[in-house]
Protein backbone atom coordinates (compact mmCIF):
# COMPACT_ATOMS: atom_id res chain seq x y z
CA UNK A 1 0.00 0.00 0.00
CA UNK A 2 1.63 3.13 -0.83
CA UNK A 3 0.63 6.54 -0.39
CA UNK A 4 1.84 10.14 -2.20
CA UNK A 5 2.92 12.88 0.24
CA UNK A 6 0.99 15.98 -0.70
CA UNK A 7 4.13 18.49 -0.96
CA UNK A 8 6.77 16.82 -2.05
CA UNK A 9 5.71 13.65 -4.76
CA UNK A 10 7.36 10.68 -2.82
CA UNK A 11 5.94 7.42 -2.30
CA UNK A 12 5.80 5.85 1.14
CA UNK A 13 5.24 1.59 1.21
CA UNK A 14 3.61 0.83 4.11
CA UNK A 15 6.22 -2.21 6.15
CA UNK A 16 3.98 -4.90 7.10
CA UNK A 17 3.80 -5.17 10.70
CA UNK A 18 3.69 -8.98 11.03
CA UNK A 19 7.37 -9.42 8.69
CA UNK A 20 10.75 -9.05 10.81
CA UNK A 21 14.64 -8.70 9.26
CA UNK A 22 16.54 -10.92 10.32
CA UNK A 23 20.86 -10.40 9.91
CA UNK A 24 22.40 -13.91 10.20
CA UNK A 25 26.42 -13.03 10.40
CA UNK A 26 28.78 -12.78 9.70
CA UNK A 27 30.20 -13.08 13.27
CA UNK A 28 27.41 -16.17 13.70
CA UNK A 29 28.88 -19.24 14.97
CA UNK A 30 27.57 -21.34 12.36
CA UNK A 31 27.69 -19.14 9.39
CA UNK A 32 31.14 -18.36 8.72
CA UNK A 33 32.54 -15.13 7.94
CA UNK A 34 29.12 -14.65 5.69
CA UNK A 35 25.93 -12.43 6.07
CA UNK A 36 22.66 -13.15 5.14
CA UNK A 37 19.38 -11.32 6.03
CA UNK A 38 16.38 -13.31 5.79
CA UNK A 39 12.77 -11.82 6.24
CA UNK A 40 10.68 -13.82 7.96
CA UNK A 41 6.70 -14.24 8.08
CA UNK A 42 6.22 -16.26 11.33
CA UNK A 43 8.04 -18.87 11.32
CA UNK A 44 8.43 -19.16 7.23
CA UNK A 45 11.27 -17.78 5.73
CA UNK A 46 9.67 -15.30 2.80
CA UNK A 47 12.79 -13.58 1.50
CA UNK A 48 16.64 -14.26 2.00
CA UNK A 49 19.52 -11.60 0.66
CA UNK A 50 23.06 -13.20 0.65
CA UNK A 51 26.16 -10.82 1.29
CA UNK A 52 29.45 -12.08 0.88
CA UNK A 53 32.66 -10.56 0.83
CA UNK A 54 33.56 -10.69 4.44
CA UNK A 55 36.69 -12.41 3.71
CA UNK A 56 37.45 -11.15 0.49
CA UNK A 57 41.10 -10.71 -0.17
CA UNK A 58 41.73 -10.50 -3.74
CA UNK A 59 43.33 -13.77 -4.63
CA UNK A 60 43.01 -13.25 -8.76
CA UNK A 61 44.58 -9.62 -8.11
CA UNK A 62 47.48 -10.38 -6.47
CA UNK A 63 48.36 -13.07 -8.68
CA UNK A 64 49.51 -10.08 -11.29
CA UNK A 65 52.30 -10.02 -8.97
CA UNK A 66 53.77 -13.19 -8.23
CA UNK A 67 55.16 -15.92 -10.41
CA UNK A 68 53.26 -18.82 -11.35
CA UNK A 69 55.24 -20.70 -8.67
CA UNK A 70 54.98 -18.22 -5.95
CA UNK A 71 51.24 -17.98 -6.38
CA UNK A 72 50.38 -21.47 -4.91
CA UNK A 73 50.85 -20.57 -1.33
CA UNK A 74 48.83 -17.74 -1.35
CA UNK A 75 45.98 -19.22 -3.53
CA UNK A 76 45.79 -22.18 -1.47
CA UNK A 77 44.60 -19.72 1.88
CA UNK A 78 41.26 -19.47 0.17
CA UNK A 79 40.19 -22.50 1.12
CA UNK A 80 41.80 -24.09 3.68
CA UNK A 81 39.88 -27.15 4.39
CA UNK A 82 40.29 -28.16 0.69
CA UNK A 83 44.24 -26.77 -0.31
CA UNK A 84 45.70 -29.82 -2.64
CA UNK A 85 42.02 -29.34 -5.23
CA UNK A 86 42.13 -25.77 -5.20
CA UNK A 87 45.85 -25.39 -6.77
CA UNK A 88 45.15 -28.41 -8.21
CA UNK A 89 43.49 -26.99 -11.70
CA UNK A 90 45.70 -23.82 -10.99
CA UNK A 91 48.72 -25.70 -12.06
CA UNK A 92 46.86 -27.61 -14.58
CA UNK A 93 46.20 -24.96 -16.31
CA UNK A 94 49.70 -23.78 -16.07
CA UNK A 95 50.98 -26.75 -17.41
CA UNK A 96 49.02 -26.64 -20.19
CA UNK A 97 50.50 -23.55 -21.10
CA UNK A 98 53.89 -24.50 -19.97
CA UNK A 99 53.14 -27.37 -23.03
CA UNK A 100 54.76 -29.91 -19.70
CA UNK A 101 54.29 -33.73 -19.17
CA UNK A 102 54.14 -34.81 -15.15
CA UNK A 103 55.40 -37.94 -14.63
CA UNK A 104 53.08 -40.70 -14.03
CA UNK A 105 54.24 -41.20 -9.98
CA UNK A 106 53.90 -37.80 -9.61
CA UNK A 107 50.06 -38.29 -11.02
CA UNK A 108 49.07 -41.09 -8.62
CA UNK A 109 50.64 -39.26 -5.88
CA UNK A 110 48.49 -35.88 -6.87
CA UNK A 111 45.59 -38.77 -6.30
CA UNK A 112 46.16 -39.56 -3.28
CA UNK A 113 46.51 -36.23 -1.99
CA UNK A 114 43.30 -34.80 -3.30
CA UNK A 115 41.34 -38.20 -2.07
CA UNK A 116 42.82 -37.75 1.11
CA UNK A 117 41.91 -33.65 1.32
CA UNK A 118 38.43 -34.68 0.35
CA UNK A 119 38.25 -36.91 3.10
CA UNK A 120 39.41 -34.68 5.72
CA UNK A 121 37.19 -31.25 4.07
CA UNK A 122 34.07 -33.74 4.24
CA UNK A 123 34.65 -34.74 7.98
CA UNK A 124 35.28 -31.16 8.69
CA UNK A 125 31.58 -30.70 6.99
CA UNK A 126 30.03 -33.05 8.77
CA UNK A 127 31.34 -32.07 11.87
CA UNK A 128 29.66 -28.81 11.31
CA UNK A 129 26.74 -29.92 10.15
CA UNK A 130 26.25 -32.36 13.18
CA UNK A 131 26.15 -29.68 15.66
CA UNK A 132 23.78 -27.66 13.63
CA UNK A 133 21.23 -30.35 14.19
CA UNK A 134 22.41 -30.38 17.35
CA UNK A 135 23.82 -34.16 17.69
CA UNK A 136 27.14 -33.07 19.77
CA UNK A 137 28.62 -36.38 19.50
CA UNK A 138 28.34 -36.16 15.19
CA UNK A 139 30.65 -32.88 16.21
CA UNK A 140 33.29 -34.48 17.93
CA UNK A 141 33.52 -37.90 16.18
CA UNK A 142 34.41 -36.69 12.72
CA UNK A 143 36.79 -33.62 13.62
CA UNK A 144 38.83 -36.16 15.71
CA UNK A 145 39.27 -38.83 12.86
CA UNK A 146 39.95 -35.79 10.36
CA UNK A 147 42.93 -35.61 12.62
CA UNK A 148 44.37 -39.14 11.28
CA UNK A 149 44.06 -37.80 8.15
CA UNK A 150 45.60 -34.61 8.66
CA UNK A 151 48.46 -37.08 10.11
CA UNK A 152 48.31 -39.07 6.80
CA UNK A 153 48.63 -35.44 4.96
CA UNK A 154 51.33 -34.90 6.93
CA UNK A 155 53.46 -37.73 6.09
CA UNK A 156 53.41 -36.84 3.13
CA UNK A 157 53.32 -33.12 2.41
CA UNK A 158 55.25 -32.20 5.74
CA UNK A 159 52.66 -29.44 6.83
CA UNK A 160 49.51 -30.29 8.49
CA UNK A 161 47.22 -28.24 6.49
CA UNK A 162 48.76 -25.82 3.89
CA UNK A 163 51.37 -28.52 1.79
CA UNK A 164 51.66 -26.76 -1.30
CA UNK A 165 52.23 -29.64 -2.46
CA UNK A 166 50.16 -29.99 -6.00
CA UNK A 167 52.93 -27.39 -7.99
CA UNK A 168 53.63 -26.58 -12.01
CA UNK A 169 55.00 -29.35 -12.74
CA UNK A 170 54.02 -32.36 -10.15
CA UNK A 171 54.18 -32.83 -6.36
CA UNK A 172 56.91 -31.01 -4.28
CA UNK A 173 57.90 -34.46 -3.24
CA UNK A 174 58.01 -38.64 -2.94
CA UNK A 175 56.49 -40.31 -0.10
CA UNK A 176 58.02 -41.69 2.12
CA UNK A 177 57.81 -45.97 2.22
CA UNK A 178 56.05 -45.82 5.61
CA UNK A 179 53.03 -43.97 4.06
CA UNK A 180 51.25 -47.37 2.18
CA UNK A 181 51.16 -49.28 5.80
CA UNK A 182 50.27 -46.86 7.71
CA UNK A 183 47.29 -45.36 5.28
CA UNK A 184 45.94 -48.70 4.95
CA UNK A 185 45.99 -49.15 8.75
CA UNK A 186 43.66 -45.92 9.03
CA UNK A 187 41.53 -47.05 6.24
CA UNK A 188 40.58 -50.51 8.19
CA UNK A 189 39.68 -48.59 11.21
CA UNK A 190 37.82 -45.56 9.30
CA UNK A 191 35.71 -48.08 7.31
CA UNK A 192 33.88 -49.58 10.87
CA UNK A 193 34.14 -46.19 12.23
CA UNK A 194 31.61 -44.64 8.64
CA UNK A 195 29.88 -47.61 10.18
CA UNK A 196 29.09 -46.26 13.65
CA UNK A 197 28.44 -42.95 11.76
CA UNK A 198 26.13 -44.25 9.51
CA UNK A 199 24.16 -45.71 12.68
CA UNK A 200 24.36 -43.36 15.11
CA UNK A 201 23.71 -39.89 12.83
CA UNK A 202 22.44 -40.88 8.97
CA UNK A 203 20.00 -43.65 10.67
CA UNK A 204 19.21 -41.27 13.20
CA UNK A 205 15.52 -40.69 13.11
CA UNK A 206 16.15 -37.54 14.27
CA UNK A 207 18.43 -36.77 11.30
CA UNK A 208 15.76 -37.93 8.93
CA UNK A 209 13.13 -36.09 10.43
CA UNK A 210 15.57 -32.75 10.12
CA UNK A 211 16.76 -33.46 6.72
CA UNK A 212 14.19 -35.61 4.60
CA UNK A 213 12.21 -33.71 1.98
CA UNK A 214 13.49 -30.56 3.90
CA UNK A 215 15.34 -28.04 0.94
CA UNK A 216 14.42 -29.74 -2.05
CA UNK A 217 16.29 -28.90 -5.31
CA UNK A 218 14.99 -30.40 -8.12
CA UNK A 219 17.06 -31.39 -11.00
CA UNK A 220 16.15 -29.24 -13.46
CA UNK A 221 16.51 -26.23 -11.72
CA UNK A 222 19.73 -27.70 -9.76
CA UNK A 223 21.00 -27.79 -13.76
CA UNK A 224 19.97 -24.40 -14.60
CA UNK A 225 21.38 -22.90 -12.13
CA UNK A 226 24.88 -24.74 -12.81
CA UNK A 227 25.70 -26.16 -8.84
CA UNK A 228 28.07 -28.31 -8.34
CA UNK A 229 29.87 -31.64 -6.45
CA UNK A 230 27.93 -32.92 -4.07
CA UNK A 231 24.72 -30.10 -3.91
CA UNK A 232 24.25 -31.37 -7.89
CA UNK A 233 24.58 -35.26 -7.03
CA UNK A 234 22.22 -34.69 -4.48
CA UNK A 235 20.00 -33.88 -7.24
CA UNK A 236 19.99 -36.44 -9.09
CA UNK A 237 22.81 -36.05 -11.17
CA UNK A 238 25.86 -38.60 -12.07
CA UNK A 239 28.15 -35.89 -12.33
CA UNK A 240 31.47 -35.69 -11.48
CA UNK A 241 34.51 -34.05 -13.26
CA UNK A 242 36.84 -37.14 -12.35
CA UNK A 243 34.58 -39.02 -14.52
CA UNK A 244 33.29 -36.42 -17.37
CA UNK A 245 36.50 -35.40 -18.29
CA UNK A 246 39.35 -37.25 -16.30
CA UNK A 247 42.13 -35.68 -15.19
CA UNK A 248 45.59 -37.23 -13.89
CA UNK A 249 44.76 -41.30 -14.15
CA UNK A 250 41.00 -41.42 -12.77
CA UNK A 251 39.86 -43.06 -16.14
CA UNK A 252 42.16 -46.00 -14.65
CA UNK A 253 40.16 -46.21 -11.50
CA UNK A 254 37.57 -48.35 -10.43
CA UNK A 255 34.79 -45.75 -8.29
CA UNK A 256 31.11 -44.52 -8.18
CA UNK A 257 29.81 -41.49 -8.39
CA UNK A 258 26.87 -41.46 -5.99
CA UNK A 259 23.47 -39.34 -7.08
CA UNK A 260 20.34 -39.43 -4.99
CA UNK A 261 16.71 -38.99 -6.75
CA UNK A 262 15.24 -37.21 -3.25
CA UNK A 263 16.80 -34.07 -4.00
CA UNK A 264 16.78 -32.83 -0.37
CA UNK A 265 19.17 -31.91 2.41
CA UNK A 266 19.24 -36.11 3.36
CA UNK A 267 20.35 -36.96 -0.15
CA UNK A 268 23.13 -33.88 -0.23
CA UNK A 269 24.19 -35.24 3.64
CA UNK A 270 24.58 -38.97 2.13
CA UNK A 271 26.82 -38.23 -0.86
CA UNK A 272 29.28 -36.71 1.31
CA UNK A 273 28.58 -39.93 3.13
CA UNK A 274 29.35 -41.98 0.01
CA UNK A 275 32.33 -40.20 -1.44
CA UNK A 276 34.64 -40.51 1.99
CA UNK A 277 34.09 -44.66 1.25
CA UNK A 278 34.73 -43.80 -2.46
CA UNK A 279 37.98 -41.96 -2.06
CA UNK A 280 39.48 -44.37 0.63
CA UNK A 281 38.90 -46.96 -2.16
CA UNK A 282 40.85 -44.54 -4.86
CA UNK A 283 43.54 -44.29 -2.62
CA UNK A 284 43.87 -48.10 -1.76
CA UNK A 285 44.04 -48.23 -6.07
CA UNK A 286 46.43 -45.94 -6.02
CA UNK A 287 48.84 -47.46 -3.74
CA UNK A 288 48.84 -50.79 -5.97
CA UNK A 289 49.30 -49.16 -9.20
CA UNK A 290 51.85 -46.23 -8.59
CA UNK A 291 55.12 -46.89 -10.52
CA UNK A 292 58.11 -45.91 -9.13
CA UNK A 293 60.28 -42.99 -10.64
CA UNK A 294 60.24 -39.72 -10.74
CA UNK A 295 57.62 -36.99 -9.44
CA UNK A 296 58.38 -34.11 -10.74
CA UNK A 297 59.72 -32.00 -14.22
CA UNK A 298 61.89 -29.58 -12.58
CA UNK A 299 60.94 -26.03 -13.50
CA UNK A 300 62.95 -22.51 -13.18
CA UNK A 301 61.27 -20.23 -10.66
CA UNK A 302 60.94 -17.60 -13.59
CA UNK A 303 59.57 -19.91 -15.62
CA UNK A 304 57.70 -18.91 -18.83
CA UNK A 305 54.56 -19.92 -20.47
CA UNK A 306 53.56 -20.00 -23.89
CA UNK A 307 50.99 -16.70 -24.78
CA UNK A 308 47.43 -18.13 -25.12
CA UNK A 309 44.73 -19.20 -22.30
CA UNK A 310 43.85 -22.37 -20.71
CA UNK A 311 41.02 -23.57 -18.62
CA UNK A 312 41.34 -26.19 -16.28
CA UNK A 313 39.11 -27.98 -13.65
CA UNK A 314 39.61 -30.35 -11.01
CA UNK A 315 36.43 -32.33 -8.59
CA UNK A 316 37.19 -30.79 -5.62
CA UNK A 317 35.19 -31.73 -2.36
CA UNK A 318 33.02 -29.00 -2.87
CA UNK A 319 32.44 -29.67 -6.57
CA UNK A 320 33.79 -28.31 -9.71
CA UNK A 321 36.91 -26.03 -9.24
CA UNK A 322 38.01 -24.25 -12.43
CA UNK A 323 40.76 -22.00 -12.84
CA UNK A 324 40.73 -19.97 -16.51
CA UNK A 325 44.47 -18.47 -16.72
CA UNK A 326 45.60 -15.92 -19.62
CA UNK A 327 49.06 -15.44 -20.27
CA UNK A 328 51.09 -13.21 -22.30
CA UNK A 329 53.94 -15.28 -22.06
CA UNK A 330 55.95 -13.71 -19.43
CA UNK A 331 56.58 -15.08 -15.56
CA UNK A 332 53.22 -13.81 -14.27
CA UNK A 333 49.98 -14.41 -15.39
CA UNK A 334 48.18 -11.82 -17.21
CA UNK A 335 45.36 -13.02 -15.97
CA UNK A 336 43.91 -15.90 -13.25
CA UNK A 337 40.12 -16.28 -12.95
CA UNK A 338 38.69 -18.90 -10.31
CA UNK A 339 35.53 -20.09 -10.57
CA UNK A 340 34.63 -21.62 -7.13
CA UNK A 341 32.28 -24.25 -6.28
CA UNK A 342 30.97 -22.46 -3.07
CA UNK A 343 30.33 -19.18 -5.00
CA UNK A 344 28.25 -21.56 -7.81
CA UNK A 345 26.43 -23.22 -5.05
CA UNK A 346 25.72 -19.35 -3.42
CA UNK A 347 23.67 -19.25 -6.10
CA UNK A 348 20.48 -21.76 -4.41
CA UNK A 349 20.68 -20.45 -0.95
CA UNK A 350 17.68 -18.03 -2.08
CA UNK A 351 15.55 -21.11 -3.65
CA UNK A 352 16.01 -23.26 -0.84
CA UNK A 353 15.35 -21.39 2.30
CA UNK A 354 12.04 -19.10 0.30
CA UNK A 355 9.48 -20.95 2.14
CA UNK A 356 11.26 -23.20 4.54
CA UNK A 357 11.12 -22.86 8.63
CA UNK A 358 13.61 -21.08 10.24
CA UNK A 359 14.79 -24.07 12.40
CA UNK A 360 15.79 -25.88 9.09
CA UNK A 361 17.83 -22.95 8.12
CA UNK A 362 21.17 -24.56 9.52
CA UNK A 363 20.65 -27.82 7.74
CA UNK A 364 19.80 -26.03 4.58
CA UNK A 365 22.58 -23.79 4.43
CA UNK A 366 24.94 -26.20 5.80
CA UNK A 367 24.38 -29.11 3.56
CA UNK A 368 25.51 -26.70 0.42
CA UNK A 369 28.58 -27.11 2.10
CA UNK A 370 29.24 -23.16 1.58
CA UNK A 371 32.81 -22.12 2.46
CA UNK A 372 32.98 -18.12 2.81
CA UNK A 373 36.69 -18.02 2.32
CA UNK A 374 36.61 -19.90 -0.91
CA UNK A 375 33.83 -17.89 -1.88
CA UNK A 376 35.66 -14.52 -1.06
CA UNK A 377 38.77 -15.76 -2.80
CA UNK B 1 46.03 -13.37 -27.03
CA UNK B 2 44.56 -17.10 -28.59
CA UNK B 3 46.15 -16.33 -31.64
CA UNK B 4 49.60 -17.37 -30.56
CA UNK B 5 48.57 -20.75 -29.06
CA UNK B 6 49.14 -23.59 -31.26
CA UNK B 7 45.81 -24.79 -32.95
CA UNK B 8 44.79 -28.32 -32.20
CA UNK B 9 42.45 -30.89 -33.19
CA UNK B 10 38.95 -30.97 -32.17
CA UNK B 11 37.46 -34.17 -30.53
CA UNK B 12 34.85 -35.62 -33.00
CA UNK B 13 32.17 -33.85 -30.71
CA UNK B 14 33.55 -31.07 -30.40
CA UNK B 15 34.30 -30.80 -34.59
CA UNK B 16 30.41 -30.66 -34.92
CA UNK B 17 29.67 -27.80 -32.82
CA UNK B 18 32.42 -26.17 -34.57
CA UNK B 19 30.89 -26.87 -38.15
CA UNK B 20 27.89 -26.35 -36.60
CA UNK B 21 28.75 -22.46 -35.49
CA UNK B 22 30.39 -21.97 -38.72
CA UNK B 23 27.30 -22.61 -40.92
CA UNK B 24 24.89 -20.79 -38.48
CA UNK B 25 26.84 -17.17 -38.03
CA UNK B 26 29.55 -17.27 -40.75
CA UNK B 27 31.57 -14.19 -40.78
CA UNK B 28 29.62 -13.36 -37.38
CA UNK B 29 31.93 -15.93 -34.80
CA UNK B 30 35.77 -16.96 -35.22
CA UNK B 31 35.36 -20.21 -33.84
CA UNK B 32 39.25 -21.51 -32.56
CA UNK B 33 39.81 -24.65 -30.99
CA UNK B 34 42.17 -24.09 -27.93
CA UNK B 35 42.04 -27.98 -26.91
CA UNK B 36 40.63 -30.66 -28.38
CA UNK B 37 37.55 -30.44 -25.40
CA UNK B 38 38.08 -26.75 -25.51
CA UNK B 39 36.14 -24.09 -27.87
CA UNK B 40 36.41 -20.53 -28.21
CA UNK B 41 34.06 -18.33 -30.41
CA UNK B 42 34.73 -15.03 -30.38
CA UNK B 43 32.13 -12.22 -31.53
CA UNK B 44 30.52 -8.93 -30.87
CA UNK B 45 28.41 -7.47 -28.29
CA UNK B 46 25.56 -7.08 -30.77
CA UNK B 47 25.29 -10.87 -31.53
CA UNK B 48 25.97 -12.33 -28.12
CA UNK B 49 22.71 -12.72 -26.91
CA UNK B 50 22.11 -15.31 -30.62
CA UNK B 51 24.54 -16.65 -30.22
CA UNK B 52 24.05 -17.44 -26.11
CA UNK B 53 20.42 -18.90 -26.86
CA UNK B 54 22.16 -20.90 -29.65
CA UNK B 55 24.05 -22.41 -27.89
CA UNK B 56 21.62 -23.33 -25.55
CA UNK B 57 18.51 -24.35 -27.71
CA UNK B 58 20.68 -26.01 -30.67
CA UNK B 59 24.34 -26.88 -28.98
CA UNK B 60 22.53 -28.37 -25.89
CA UNK B 61 24.47 -26.21 -23.31
CA UNK B 62 22.18 -25.83 -20.21
CA UNK B 63 24.40 -23.72 -17.54
CA UNK B 64 27.43 -21.00 -17.44
CA UNK B 65 30.80 -22.66 -15.46
CA UNK B 66 32.75 -19.24 -14.85
CA UNK B 67 32.61 -15.31 -16.55
CA UNK B 68 36.01 -14.07 -16.83
CA UNK B 69 36.95 -10.56 -17.40
CA UNK B 70 40.35 -9.22 -18.59
CA UNK B 71 41.08 -5.80 -19.08
CA UNK B 72 43.80 -4.98 -21.93
CA UNK B 73 44.75 -1.58 -21.61
CA UNK B 74 46.92 -1.51 -24.74
CA UNK B 75 43.69 -2.07 -26.76
CA UNK B 76 41.74 0.16 -24.41
CA UNK B 77 39.38 -2.80 -24.60
CA UNK B 78 38.37 -5.05 -21.88
CA UNK B 79 37.45 -8.91 -22.25
CA UNK B 80 34.11 -10.92 -21.12
CA UNK B 81 34.61 -14.48 -21.28
CA UNK B 82 31.61 -16.86 -20.75
CA UNK B 83 32.24 -20.34 -20.20
CA UNK B 84 29.62 -22.79 -20.72
CA UNK B 85 28.93 -26.75 -19.61
CA UNK B 86 26.37 -28.85 -20.29
CA UNK B 87 25.33 -32.07 -17.80
CA UNK B 88 22.33 -33.13 -20.15
CA UNK B 89 23.97 -32.77 -23.95
CA UNK B 90 24.55 -35.63 -25.23
CA UNK B 91 28.75 -36.59 -24.57
CA UNK B 92 28.84 -32.77 -23.98
CA UNK B 93 30.18 -32.96 -19.86
CA UNK B 94 33.49 -32.49 -21.46
CA UNK B 95 33.18 -30.31 -23.71
CA UNK B 96 33.78 -26.23 -22.67
CA UNK B 97 32.11 -23.83 -25.20
CA UNK B 98 33.98 -20.10 -24.44
CA UNK B 99 32.02 -17.24 -25.73
CA UNK B 100 34.39 -14.08 -25.81
CA UNK B 101 33.25 -10.70 -26.24
CA UNK B 102 35.28 -7.47 -26.39
CA UNK B 103 33.99 -4.15 -25.64
CA UNK B 104 35.84 -0.88 -25.27
CA UNK B 105 37.11 0.99 -22.06
CA UNK B 106 35.28 3.57 -22.45
CA UNK B 107 31.87 1.87 -23.12
CA UNK B 108 32.01 -0.94 -21.20
CA UNK B 109 28.70 -2.38 -21.50
CA UNK B 110 27.12 -5.33 -23.24
CA UNK B 111 23.67 -7.04 -22.48
CA UNK B 112 23.46 -9.69 -19.48
CA UNK B 113 23.06 -13.31 -20.12
CA UNK B 114 21.21 -13.92 -17.32
CA UNK B 115 17.74 -14.46 -18.85
CA UNK B 116 19.70 -16.88 -21.08
CA UNK B 117 21.93 -19.15 -18.56
CA UNK B 118 20.16 -18.09 -15.14
CA UNK B 119 23.88 -19.52 -13.59
CA UNK B 120 25.66 -15.99 -14.44
CA UNK B 121 23.99 -13.76 -12.32
CA UNK B 122 26.59 -13.94 -9.35
CA UNK B 123 29.13 -14.04 -11.76
CA UNK B 124 28.10 -10.85 -14.39
CA UNK B 125 27.82 -9.36 -10.40
CA UNK B 126 31.27 -10.15 -9.36
CA UNK B 127 32.79 -8.50 -13.00
CA UNK B 128 30.77 -5.69 -12.76
CA UNK B 129 32.42 -4.20 -9.46
CA UNK B 130 35.74 -5.96 -10.49
CA UNK B 131 36.01 -4.51 -14.15
CA UNK B 132 33.58 -1.93 -14.11
CA UNK B 133 31.37 -3.65 -16.48
CA UNK B 134 28.15 -3.11 -17.01
CA UNK B 135 25.51 -6.02 -18.00
CA UNK B 136 22.39 -4.41 -19.25
CA UNK B 137 19.18 -6.17 -18.26
CA UNK B 138 21.18 -7.67 -15.06
CA UNK B 139 18.12 -7.33 -12.68
CA UNK B 140 20.48 -6.42 -9.62
CA UNK B 141 23.78 -5.31 -10.26
CA UNK B 142 24.79 -4.61 -6.79
CA UNK B 143 28.14 -4.98 -5.27
CA UNK B 144 29.14 -8.39 -4.03
CA UNK B 145 32.89 -8.82 -2.51
CA UNK B 146 33.82 -5.19 -2.08
CA UNK B 147 33.14 -3.22 0.83
CA UNK B 148 30.22 -0.67 1.23
CA UNK B 149 32.89 2.14 0.93
CA UNK B 150 35.04 0.79 -1.88
CA UNK B 151 35.66 4.33 -3.77
CA UNK B 152 39.04 3.44 -6.04
CA UNK B 153 38.51 2.36 -9.56
CA UNK B 154 37.47 -1.67 -9.75
CA UNK B 155 40.43 -3.30 -8.33
CA UNK B 156 40.35 -5.81 -11.04
CA UNK B 157 41.83 -3.23 -13.88
CA UNK B 158 45.17 -3.09 -14.81
CA UNK B 159 45.50 0.58 -13.93
CA UNK B 160 44.41 -0.38 -10.44
CA UNK B 161 47.98 -1.08 -7.91
CA UNK B 162 47.95 -2.81 -4.91
CA UNK B 163 48.41 -0.62 -2.07
CA UNK B 164 52.51 -0.89 -1.55
CA UNK B 165 52.98 -2.18 -4.70
CA UNK B 166 55.29 -0.19 -7.33
CA UNK B 167 54.64 0.72 -10.97
CA UNK B 168 56.48 -2.20 -12.88
CA UNK B 169 56.49 -4.56 -9.74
Amino acid sequence: MSMPLASSGLQTAQVAEDKLVVSIGPQHPGAGHFRFTITVDGDTIVDVAPDPGYVHRGAEKQTEYRTYLQSIPMLERSSLTDVTNIIGPYSLAAEELMGIEIPPRGQYLRMIMSENQRIMSHLYWLGIQGIFLGHSTMFMWPLGDRDIFVDLGQMIGGARITYSYWIPGGVRNDMPESFKPRALKVFDYFETRLKDYERIFFQNPLFLKRTEDVGVLRREDAIKLGVVGPVLRGSDVKSDTRIDEPYCFYKDLDFEVPSYKECDTYARCMVHLVEMRQSMRIIRQCLEKMPLGPVRVKLSPQQRTNPGEAYARVEAARGAMSFHIISDGSTKPYRVRISVPSMRNLIVLKKLLIGSHVADMPAIYWSLDYWPVEADK
Amino acid sequence: MSGAQAKQEPSPRAHELVNSLNSTFGQMVSVTVLRPNRIRVQTDRANLRALATFARDMLHFDHCTNVSGTDFPKDKQIQIDYHLGSIDGEDLRSVILGLTCRVPSDDAKLPSLIEIFPSVDLHERETYEMLGVTFEGHPELARLLLPEDWSDIPPMLKAYRLPGRLEGE
